[in-house]
């Protein structure tokens, strides 16, 4: 029964309370990236997972042989040809979403979070773990890409999926779309809300003040 | 006595220390040996797929290239169903080439014999080796060439741009263009294959009546009937495009074919 609880603490840790994207935030520049569609976002989230459930059970497997000095090569040798051989899958069959990913598939590569765990969970912890750990974490940031994407899009071109939702102006419904949506900089106000309305339900995720202002001393007259 | 059994020879390696170089070694060789054997497995095993995939893909746009052409779906429609026709050129004479089919086109292009090396002063597209054959769609009004599709391509900012130029029966005068591929920075170079971008296009000329090359893609907005607008902040991917479409209209490209067409002999 302790090992059950251990493996849903450690999955559902992740997903709220230490989200990657929310909390650590890491990985947010593919998530700003690839958020523009709900589909886009979800083929992301997907691989990004994959990968990180993958890259976690081969590291966690030879963990007890991987020489510290080249650990971190060795690392991302496995992701870097997993995320390769995701990238190819998608070539092949999702061709249309794939080239509207373009480049940031093979830059999962590079994304903060499938390090982070291999080097600081999967490293250290038996595979089936390791892979509990890198599948909540994986989830964690399917859930920002999924909730950032669904509002962008929505918004953005009132439609959800490719399906219209909010009939827009240009098909002779009602609703203008907001651009700005489709733009770079509303990823930022979107995540930064999302970060803020979890912090707000979680205090104790707020960070301590860099700089405390000093406290004004009342003057006795 | 030496132990040559393999299996004591792996417990041996593993038990050695994690910091020894052999074992650093080892690790290293063994890891990339594996990621290697996988990557490559992915590659060769999906590489169909993903070439019918990239066919099916020039298929739809040609045929969106041409749908978008004023006028041309009236003129397929009167010359029959089936009136765009595949040829394979021959870029040196400019004449339909001996020998060399559609099918046998791949084949023809493994052999190096088929590739013209270009000196710096051709090769402004920045492509090195240029093909001998290339497969052209014609459409025909009767006996004269209304409409030529050709394929381009070369060297953009990131990587090698690929694209169909359809030109009208003057072989001078634009009638539309599609990229097929491209790796261009998203949002900036990547616009080139904005529909938007690409519908300046049509009716744009190449040369002047005097023959000069004129065909540029300017920086900021055109302002005769030889310019297309350049795109904002992709300086490098617009004068690619420009050098693009200079090359394969001219006398190392399709130039050869616009004569003979010119002068009716295809």
């Amino acid at each position: 029964m302790a090992a059950k609880g251990f493996f849903w603490s450690t999955l559902t840790e992740p997903l709220i309370r230490q989200n990657p994207v929310t909390l650590q935030i890491l990985g947010i520049c593919s998530a700003l990236a690839v958020t523009t569609s709900l589909d886009t976002a979800l083929t992301m989230a997907a691989s990004l997972t994959v990968v990180l459930v993958l890259s976690a059970f081969f590291v966690s497997l030879i963990r007890r042989h991987i020489p510290d000095s080249i650990r971190l090569i060795v690392q991302i040798i496995i992701v870097a040809s997993l995320v390769i051989v995701i990238d190819q899958l998608l070539q092949a069959y999702l061709f249309d979403i794939s080239k509207r990913l373009s480049v940031f598939v093979g830059l999962i590569t590079t994304n903060c979070i499938v390090l982070g765990r291999t080097e600081s969970f999967s490293r250290s912890n038996p595979p089936v773990r390791s892979m509990v750990d890198a599948l909540g974490n994986g989830l964690g940031y399917s859930m920002v890409l999924t909730v950032i994407g669904s509002i962008r899009e929505l918004f953005g071109k009132g439609s959800l999926l490719g399906f219209d939702v909010l009939p827009t102006v240009d098909q002779g419904g009602w609703y203008t779309p907001l651009a700005l949506m489709l733009l770079a900089p509303s990823a930022f106000f979107l995540l930064g809300g999302l970060v803020w309305a979890i912090r707000s339900l979680n205090p104790e995720q707020a960070e301590a003040l860099e700089h405390v202002p000093p406290e004004k001393k009342e003057s006795r007259a | 006595m030496v132990d040559l059994n393999p299996y004591s020879w792996w417990k041996r390696f593993l038990a050695l220390p994690n910091e020894s170089r052999t074992k650093t070694i080892g690790v290293a060789f063994l890891v990339a040996a594996v990621c290697a054997v996988l990557v490559n497995g992915a590659t060769v095993v999906l590489r169909p797929i993903q070439t019918a995939n990239r066919a099916h893909e020039q298929q739809v746009r040609l045929e969106a290239l041409v749908s978008a052409i004023p006028g041309m779906n009236e003129l397929i429609a009167k010359a029959g169903g089936d009136a765009l026709s595949a040829v394979i050129v021959d870029l040196k004479t400019g004449w339909a080439a001996d020998g060399v089919s559609p099918a046998t086109l791949d084949e023809a292009l493994q052999e190096a014999a088929n590739w013209t090396p270009l000196t710096p002063e051709q090769d402004i597209a920045g492509l090195g080796t240029r093909p001998d054959f290339t497969q052209v769609y014609i459409l025909r009004d009767g006996e004269t060439v209304s409409l030529a599709i050709l394929p381009i391509a070369g060297a953009g900012y990131q990587g090698q741009i690929q694209g169909m130029l359809a030109m009208h029966g003057d072989m001078n005068t634009i009638a539309g263009i599609a990229i097929t591929e491209q790796v261009e920075t998203p949002g900036l170079g990547g616009r080139i294959e904005e529909p938007a971008w690409q519908a300046q296009f049509p009716g744009i000329r190449i040369r002047d009546p005097s023959g000069r090359m004129r065909f540029t893609i300017q920086r900021g907005p055109a302002t005769n009937e030889y310019e297309v607008d350049g795109i904002t902040g992709a300086t490098r991917t617009s004068n690619a495009m420009t050098q693009i479409v200079r090359f394969w209209t001219g006398p190392e490209g399709y130039g050869p074919f616009f004569d003979a067409v010119r002068r009716g002999e295809f």
